[in-house]
C-alpha cells in the first residue's frame, strides 16, 4: 500500500469552510488540508453540526469556499463550470428526490443528463451506463417501482445508482446511512467501498457510523473543534484521535476493539 | 396518444348548440358550400370559438405543468404566481377606472383591443415584479408565496375600485372575470395562437430541464444544470401561455392546476417529453368538453365558463386526493 504513488485527485490548501451571511463571513471550520489519492473510500466524521455536510458540499461546489483553495484534478475548483464538475463529480445528498413518482429506471436515466442531447434522449451508451449503474448497485429488479414504494434502504442504493450512472470519476456522499438499520448501513457502506475497488472511482461520505468507517474507509477526515486529521483509520487511532471527537465525561473510545464504548 | 386526438376532433366537431345545423351538414360546410348563415356561424363564430378552446385549454394545462414541475408543488398553477390577478388588475384599472380617460380615449380603450392589452400589460406587470423578487430570492417556495401575495394585493385594489365604480363598469368587469371564448376574430385568434406557440416553443427547450428539476433544485445543479437561467425560461414560458391566454379569454380557472394531476393518472412516467404534449392534449379536450356543456347544447343560454371549469376542476381535485391520499407530481 504505497499510496504515495497513487494519483491526488482532490486536494484543499488552507480550506475555511461555513457560509455567508449578509456579507459577513460565518466560519464553521478552517486550515483544512487533505489529499485525497484516486480509488480510495474516505469517511468523514465529526459531531452534529461540526461542518461535515459543509465540507462536502463545499467540495461539490454547492456553496461558496469562505478562504484557501480546492484543487480538484490539478484544476482550480472555481474554474469549473457547472456543466464540466457534472461530468467529473456526482453526489448524493440527503434530500429524497423532488418527484416521488419518478420510477427508479428514470430516476437513474437522469444521471446521464451531462451526455445527453437537448431533449435528453438516451442512446445505447447512455443505456449501458444505466443498466451498469443498476446491476451494480443490485436495484435492477425495482427498475419499474415508483420511488415512493421504495423502503429507505433501496432509496438510497438507486440514488447512489443514480450518482454511477453520471459516471464520474468522484462521488460525494451526504451521511448515505441516515435512516437505515445496521444491516443497511453496512451493506450501503460496503457497496462503496466495493465501487472504489471495482471502478476505481474515488467517494467521499460523510456518516455518523464511526465504528463501521474504521473498519472500511481506506482514509478519514475526522473533524474536531480545533482541527480536522486525514489518515488511515489505524494512524488515526494510534494518534488518539478519535478520543478528541466527542467530550470524554460521556463515552470513550476503546483502542482495541476500535469503538466507542459508553462510560458507566 | 393518437385516439385522444380523435376524441377531442369529434367533440370539436359535435359542438353543436346555438342554432342547430347537422352534423353532415357541419362538416361539408368546413368544406364550403350550402346554407350561407349556417357557413357564417361555423366559421366566423364556432370554428374560431373551438380553436380558442383547444388554444386555452392545452396552455393553461402546459402552464399548469411548468409550474408544478418549477416549484416542485403539486398545489402551483399557472395563476398562483398572481399572473391572473395582474390581469384582472389591468381590466379593472381600464372598466372601473375608464371615467378618468374621458370622452374618446375611454371609448376607444373600452373596445376588446383595449381590454387584451389592459389585461396583457397588467399581467406583464405582475410578472416582472415577481421575477425582480425571484432573483433575489433563492427559495423557489418563497417565489410560491410572494405570487400568492401580489395576488392578494392586486384583489385588494380591485375591490377597492369596485366599491367606487358604477354598477354598469361592475358589471361589464364581471362579464370579462367570468371568461369567454368566444367573440374571437380571426385576427385575435392569429395573435393568440402565435403567444401559444411561441409559449410552447420555450417550453418545449426546457424539457429536459424540466425532467433534471424533478429531482430537486440541488441535484439540478450538481448536474450542470444553469439554475437561474432555467427559472426565468420556465416563468417567460409560462407568462406568455397563461398572460395571452387570459387576455383573450379571461381568467380561466383550474384547469391548469387540475389537468397534470389528471394526466398523470393515465401516464405513468414522469418524463416530460411524454407529460408534455400529453398535459397539452388533456388540457384542449377538457377544454372542448368545458365549452360544450357552457353552451348548454340547444338552447341559447351560454354560461360562463369560468364557472364551468371551476364546477369540474374543483371536484376533480378532490376526487384524485380522497382516491390516492396524495398528491403526486
Amino acid at each position: 500500500m504505497n499510496s504515495e504513488n497513487k494519483n491526488i485527485v482532490l486536494n484543499t490548501k488552507d480550506l475555511s469552510i461555513g457560509y455567508l451571511k449578509r456579507k459577513s463571513k460565518i466560519v464553521i471550520s478552517e486550515q483544512i488540508n487533505v489529499s485525497v489519492e484516486e480509488g480510495i473510500l474516505v469517511g468523514i466524521v465529526g459531531t452534529n453540526g461540526i461542518g461535515k455536510s459543509t465540507l462536502l458540499r463545499t467540495l461539490g461546489k454547492m456553496q461558496p469556499l469562505l478562504n484557501g483553495d480546492v484543487i480538484f484534478k490539478n484544476k482550480n475548483i472555481l474554474d469549473y463550470s457547472p456543466s464540466d464538475l457534472a461530468d467529473v463529480m456526482s453526489i448524493v445528498l440527503t434530500e429524497a428526490p423532488a418527484s416521488q413518482n419518478l420510477t427508479v429506471l428514470e430516476l437513474v436515466s437522469l444521471g446521464r443528463q451531462p451526455y445527453t442531447n437537448w431533449l435528453g434522449t438516451l442512446n445505447e451508451e447512455d443505456k449501458g451506463s444505466i443498466l451498469h449503474a443498476l446491476q451494480l448497485t443490485d436495484t435492477e429488479k425495482l427498475k419499474n417501482k415508483k420511488c415512493f414504494e421504495l423502503s429507505d434502504g433501496q432509496k438510497q442504493r438507486v440514488m447512489i445508482a443514480r450518482a454511477l450512472a453520471q459516471d464520474t470519476e468522484v462521488i460525494l456522499l451526504d451521511e448515505p446511512t441516515t435512516h437505515l438499520d445496521l444491516y443497511h448501513r453496512a451493506y450501503i457502506l460496503k457497496l462503496l467501498k466495493k465501487l472504489t475497488q471495482e471502478t476505481g472511482k474515488t467517494i467521499l461520505y460523510s456518516t455518523h457510523e464511526i465504528d463501521l468507517a474504521i473498519q472500511l474507509s481506506d482514509k478519514m477526515i475526522v473533524m474536531t473543534p480545533e482541527n480536522v486529521h486525514y489518515d488511515t483509520p489505524e494512524n488515526l487511532i494510534e494518534s488518539n484521535c478519535f478520543k478528541s471527537l466527542f467530550p470524554d465525561n460521556m463515552i470513550e473510545f476503546d483502542t482495541t476493539s476500535k469503538s466507542f464504548k459508553v462510560i458507566k | 396518444m393518437g385516439l385522444a386526438l380523435i376524441v377531442c376532433f369529434i367533440i370539436n366537431i359535435s359542438l353543436g348548440s346555438v342554432s342547430i345545423p347537422f352534423k353532415d351538414v357541419l362538416s361539408s360546410l368546413i368544406g364550403s358550400n350550402t346554407k350561407e348563415s349556417w357557413n357564417y356561424i361555423i366559421v366566423d363564430y364556432r370554428l374560431p370559438k373551438s380553436l380558442t378552446a383547444i388554444i386555452a385549454g392545452g396552455g393553461l394545462a402546459v402552464a399548469g405543468l411548468l409550474m408544478q414541475t418549477l416549484f416542485r408543488n403539486p398545489l402551483a398553477g399557472p395563476f398562483v404566481l398572481g399572473l391572473s390577478s395582474g390581469a384582472s388588475l389591468g381590466v379593472a384599472i381600464l372598466i372601473l377606472g375608464a371615467s378618468t380617460f374621458g370622452g374618446a380615449v375611454g371609448g376607444f380603450l373600452l373596445h376588446s383591443w383595449g381590454l387584451v392589452f389592459a389585461s396583457a400589460l397588467g399581467s406583464f406587470l405582475v410578472l416582472l415584479a415577481v421575477m425582480a423578487v425571484a432573483l433575489r430570492v433563492k427559495d423557489t417556495m418563497a417565489i410560491l408565496i410572494i405570487g400568492l401575495m401580489f395576488g392578494s394585493v392586486t384583489g385588494a385594489v380591485v375591490s377597492v375600485l369596485s366599491y367606487f365604480s358604477d354598477a354598469e363598469q361592475l358589471q361589464q368587469y364581471i362579464f370579462w372575470s367570468f371568461g369567454s371564448l368566444g367573440n374571437m376574430s380571426w385576427l385575435s385568434l392569429f395573435i393568440l395562437s402565435t403567444s401559444f406557440i411561441i409559449g410552447i416553443l420555450i417550453s418545449i427547450t426546457c424539457i429536459k430541464s424540466l425532467n433534471i428539476l424533478l429531482l430537486g433544485e440541488n441535484y439540478a445543479k450538481s448536474m450542470g444544470l444553469n439554475f437561474k437561467r432555467t427559472t426565468f425560461l420556465i416563468i417567460l414560458a409560462t407568462s406568455i401561455l397563461a398572460g395571452g391566454i387570459t387576455a383573450f379569454a379571461g381568467p380561466i380557472a383550474f384547469i391548469g392546476l387540475a389537468v397534470p394531476h389528471l394526466t398523470r393518472q393515465f401516464i405513468t412516467t414522469s418524463n416530460h417529453k411524454i407529460l408534455l404534449p400529453a398535459v397539452l392534449l388533456c388540457g384542449s379536450i377538457l377544454m372542448l368538453i368545458c365549452d360544450t356543456i357552457a353552451q348548454i347544447p340547444f338552447s341559447e343560454y351560454t354560461l360562463p365558463i369560468n364557472a364551468i371549469t371551476s364546477l369540474f376542476g374543483a371536484p376533480i381535485v378532490i376526487w384524485l386526493l380522497v382516491r390516492k391520499r396524495k398528491l403526486l407530481f
